[in-house]
């Protein structure tokens, strides 16, 4: 059976198969230990009209490294002399969900606390708590203790939020639930 | 008409995003310098997305930055609220003192109406827009949450941060009369299925704000009076400063693109 552009499709698969081999380890740009396809932005390699098409799909929607990542993916694959688009898709939402157990613990290893999942409220109620400690608490990366505090909603980039741990007294990132 | 309902959506993003980029490098604390800047981020991030499926339905070769940096004032779709400066009615100059309070109440008041308006529009007709939709509500829900938790700390806090928060809203609460009142472009994206019926969504507003305001020991203004028409296009004058300032890079570049 003859797929597109003049292969089989045997031979289009083993491109694919290459395309995400030679993807495989570009990480995110502002979290260098963690790859895009662990957290989920590398959604697709597929034929488009045109060629080779790769999908991601953004973080949060003024994430400025996605530009970088369209960059860093392009290169990737035209240092190996293959030419691909690189296709921005929005639905299905990316969510911190998808991020698995491994690629949790790296983040922590790194410093960072790793998301809690999201929580299954209805979309429309947004739940707080005025004077009562937030549930569930975050982990210190450095020392497990759970005895730490928020310090502000927002971080260093828009995925995270500033936390402080209370027993090692060490500053740090919580990459917030999304 | 569908264009002008994206327009509207985007202006409001793009236009609360500049307003409240002004806090960089001046926050009251390192921290909320770095929240409101976030908070632009995705504000921004959201009207370049809601600018780019616009241009797709307006034709004619515009782009998300010809939609964003050459309008004027006359073309601009976004509530009066968001293009206010973030000081009291008694300072309303472009260049006079920001206020914090004022910056957290207009926070607070958009951020409740949208987690409300994003819900809804992630079923809208238009798919594009409902993917938007389902990203911007994650991203209101931080918003909300961070308006809200300082608008309890200023209310419930000294005579001095209460002031100024009571202050702010009765400065800003008639301006919300505008999500109640509907425009003919929200009129014919909502019988198109492409927009929602604000209105509808008053309840819900109110159950948000009432409770928020409880907790915060602030009282709830009346809105009255004069209702506000910046999503019909008609400006106060604040807004013309707002775009002088946020076009001035583009139309000295004209060829630079986000």
């Amino acid at each position: 059976m003859r797929a597109p552009f003049g292969q089989t499709s045997d031979e289009r698969q083993a491109l694919h198969d290459r395309v995400w081999a030679l993807l495989a380890p570009l990480t995110d740009p502002e979290i260098p230990v963690i790859t895009l396809g662990e957290l989920g932005i590398l959604r697709e390699v597929r034929d488009g009209s045109e060629g080779l098409e790769v999908v991601i799909t953004p973080t949060y929607n003024g994430c400025p490294a996605m530009g970088q990542i369209e960059d860093d993916v392009k290169a990737a694959l035209n240092a190996h002399g293959i030419a691909a688009q690189v296709i921005t898709q929005l639905s299905p939402v990316w969510t911190t969900d998808w991020m698995q157990p491994e690629a949790k613990e790296k983040l922590r290893a790194y410093g960072i606390a790793p998301p809690h999942a999201c929580e299954a409220v209805p979309s429309n109620v947004v739940q707080f708590a005025a004077r009562a400690p937030r549930a569930p608490s975050v982990a210190c990366p450095q020392c497990a203790s759970v005895n730490t505090t928020e310090t502000s909603h927002f971080g260093s980039t828009a995925c995270k939020a500033m936390y402080k741990c209370l027993d090692c007294l060490e500053p740090f990132d919580y990459f917030k639930p999304y | 008409m569908s264009a002008s309902y994206l327009l509207h959506l985007a202006d409001n993003a793009l236009i609360l995003g500049q307003r409240n980029a002004e806090w960089c490098g001046h926050g009251p604390v390192l921290e909320e310098d770095i929240a409101m800047a976030n908070n632009s981020l995705d504000l921004i991030g959201q009207a370049r997305l809601l600018y780019q499926r616009a241009a797709e339905l307006v034709g004619h070769g515009a782009t998300e930055d010809s939609l964003a940096y050459f309008r004027d004032v006359p073309d601009f779709l976004n509530y009066t609220l968001l293009e206010l400066p973030h000081s009291n009615a008694l300072l309303p100059t472009a260049s006079s003192e920001r206020d914090f309070a004022t910056t957290i109440v207009r926070n607070f008041l958009y951020s409740a109406f949208m987690v409300l308006v994003w819900d809804k529009l992630q079923k809208s007709h238009d798919s594009q827009l409902a993917a938007i939709a389902a990203k911007s509500l994650k991203e209101v829900r931080y918003h909300l949450r961070h308006a809200r938790d300082w608008l309890v700390r200023m209310g419930d806090g000294t005579p001095e941060s209460h002031t100024r928060a009571q202050n702010a809203l009765h400065h800003l609460f008639s301006y919300t009369q505008e999500f109640w009142t509907p425009s003919a472009h929200e009129t014919a994206a909502c019988q198109s299925g492409m927009g929602i019926d604000s209105v509808s969504l008053q309840a819900d507003w109110n159950a948000i704000v009432d409770q928020a305001l409880q907790d915060a020991t602030l009282s709830r203004p009346a809105a009255g009076g004069f209702v506000s028409t910046g999503k019909q296009a008609v400006h106060s004058e604040h807004l013309g400063f707002v775009l002088a300032d946020m076009q001035s890079l583009a139309r000295a570049h004209p060829t630079a693109t986000w």
